[in-house]
């Protein structure tokens, strides 16, 4: 298991998703992914396209300004 | 059928792309989603700029689409791509400066790149014949099947009785039996269709999904070309055209103002890139500046913000001005009176 973070601050989405999306596509399972976003639509978005493609959220800390979203991912 | 076909299917996050795809689904095919991000999509910027909207529920209407059909759904990013598309429409524009014919051609012919990387059969959207001025056309229908290069391997399921019988019908991959006759703007038969599937909650965009479709936003996208002598754009251009109150006081510079907390918050991203004013002795906005400007006009800028400020009525406001690296420095002025400020400055 790797740790990784995705910086997707100051994006609007659906750019996070993307990234978030491009990203996982270089990772394996069982590797956990943190993203790091400052618009808040991405806290509904992010779990949303995990949910449809079997990935998991493991946390979600929302700051002020800041939301990190830590997925487990999953191919299987 | 000897092996499970599979669907690419368009899905913008509206109604049609959802219920085509769910005849699909409905026929045993396997169906996956894609959906273009152009940059100009509506999808909740501006909700998720502005204070005032920030407490709103915000979802993307494509991955609701998609969960609520049990489907993968891919977004690609097209935003360089596109930008072709929207400078040089090869077949002119609908509303505004939508390039609608190019644009569905545009997302077709990635559709099918997508299907030949990822083998799929066929594509479908959720066209409907007549139902959109320029694109949905029975004339320009099939212009979008020659010129994307996917021919006879998209399907409309809506509409699919009043075109021309696809591969995937020929073949006996989908009944076309089981396919659709929808014509015109009426959306009447499609809410029917939700209500018997159960679908509720669905994307009723007003305005369209595009903000090329938007007429305030297409003449401050005409302004940045005019501008600039150039039809040329990068992402941060087109985001800024969503955001504040813009003015141009004069051909060779423009104010992006924002227009409340989460605008000002938006624009503070921009302050390495741009010269940028803000009131110090009183409650005000955060104010871009793109363009060149010289000492008079920075000290008519100034004038200019102080009059969004709260000190609108006062003999004078302290403006700071940052400009590149150089130390920020400030101006005394006395904010514009309104009189002062002609129309045709408001882009």
């Amino acid at each position: 298991m790797t740790h990784f973070t995705l910086d997707a601050r100051r994006l609007l989405c659906p750019l996070p998703v993307i990234r978030t999306q491009n990203k996982i596509k270089t990772l394996q399972t069982g590797d956990v992914l943190e993203v790091i976003c400052t618009d808040p639509g991405a806290n509904h978005d992010i779990p949303a396209w995990c949910r449809i493609h079997g990935h998991k959220i493991i946390d979600t800390v929302v700051e002020e300004d800041e939301i990190r979203i830590t997925i487990s991912v999953d191919k299987r | 059928m000897t092996s499970k076909r599979k669907a690419v299917a368009l899905i913008s996050g509206g109604l049609d792309s959802m219920l085509a795809a769910k005849l699909m689904l409905d026929q045993g095919i396997h169906v996956e989603g894609i959906n273009f991000y152009t940059g100009f999509c509506v999808e909740g910027h501006t909700h998720a700029i502005r204070r005032k909207d920030r407490d709103k529920a915000k979802r993307n209407n494509a991955l609701w689409v998609a969960e609520k059909l049990g489907i993968k759904l891919h977004i690609i990013d097209v935003i360089e791509e596109y930008k072709d598309i929207v400078i040089n429409p090869k077949h002119g524009y609908g509303a505004n400066l939508n390039p609608c014919l190019d644009c569905k051609g545009f997302m077709v012919k990635k559709a099918y790149q997508w299907l030949q990387e990822n083998n799929f059969d066929f594509i479908i959207t959720g066209e409907v014949v007549g139902q959109r001025p320029m694109s949905q056309r029975r004339n320009t229908m099939p212009v979008v099947a020659r010129e994307s290069g996917a021919n006879a391997l998209l399907l409309r399921p809506l509409c699919a009785h009043l075109l021309p019988m696809t591969h995937p019908e020929e073949q006996g991959w989908v009944e076309r039996d089981k396919l659709l006759n929808l014509s015109g703007r009426s959306r009447k038969p499609q809410i029917a269709m939700a209500k018997q599937y159960n679908l509720d909650d669905y994307a009723q965009p007003a305005g369209g999904c595009c903000f090329l479709t938007n007429e305030h936003y297409a003449s401050k996208l005409k302004d940045l070309w005019a501008s600039r002598g150039e039809r040329n754009y990068e992402l941060d251009d087109i985001m800024l055209l969503k955001v504040g109150r813009h003015l141009r006081p004069r051909p060779h510079f423009k104010l992006i103002i924002g227009r409340e907390e989460g605008e000002n918050r938006y624009l503070e991203g921009y302050r390495r890139q741009y010269t940028h004013l803000k009131p110090i002795s009183h409650i005000g906005p955060l104010a871009l500046i793109d363009g060149t400007p010289d000492d008079d006009d920075l000290l008519l800028a100034a004038r200019l913000v102080a009059r969004y400020s709260q000190g609108r009525d006062a003999d004078q406001v302290r403006v700071e001005i940052s400009e590149g690296s150089h130390q920020p420095h400030t101006l005394d002025v006395k904010p514009l009176a309104d009189q002062d400020i002609p129309q045709e400055w408001h882009v």
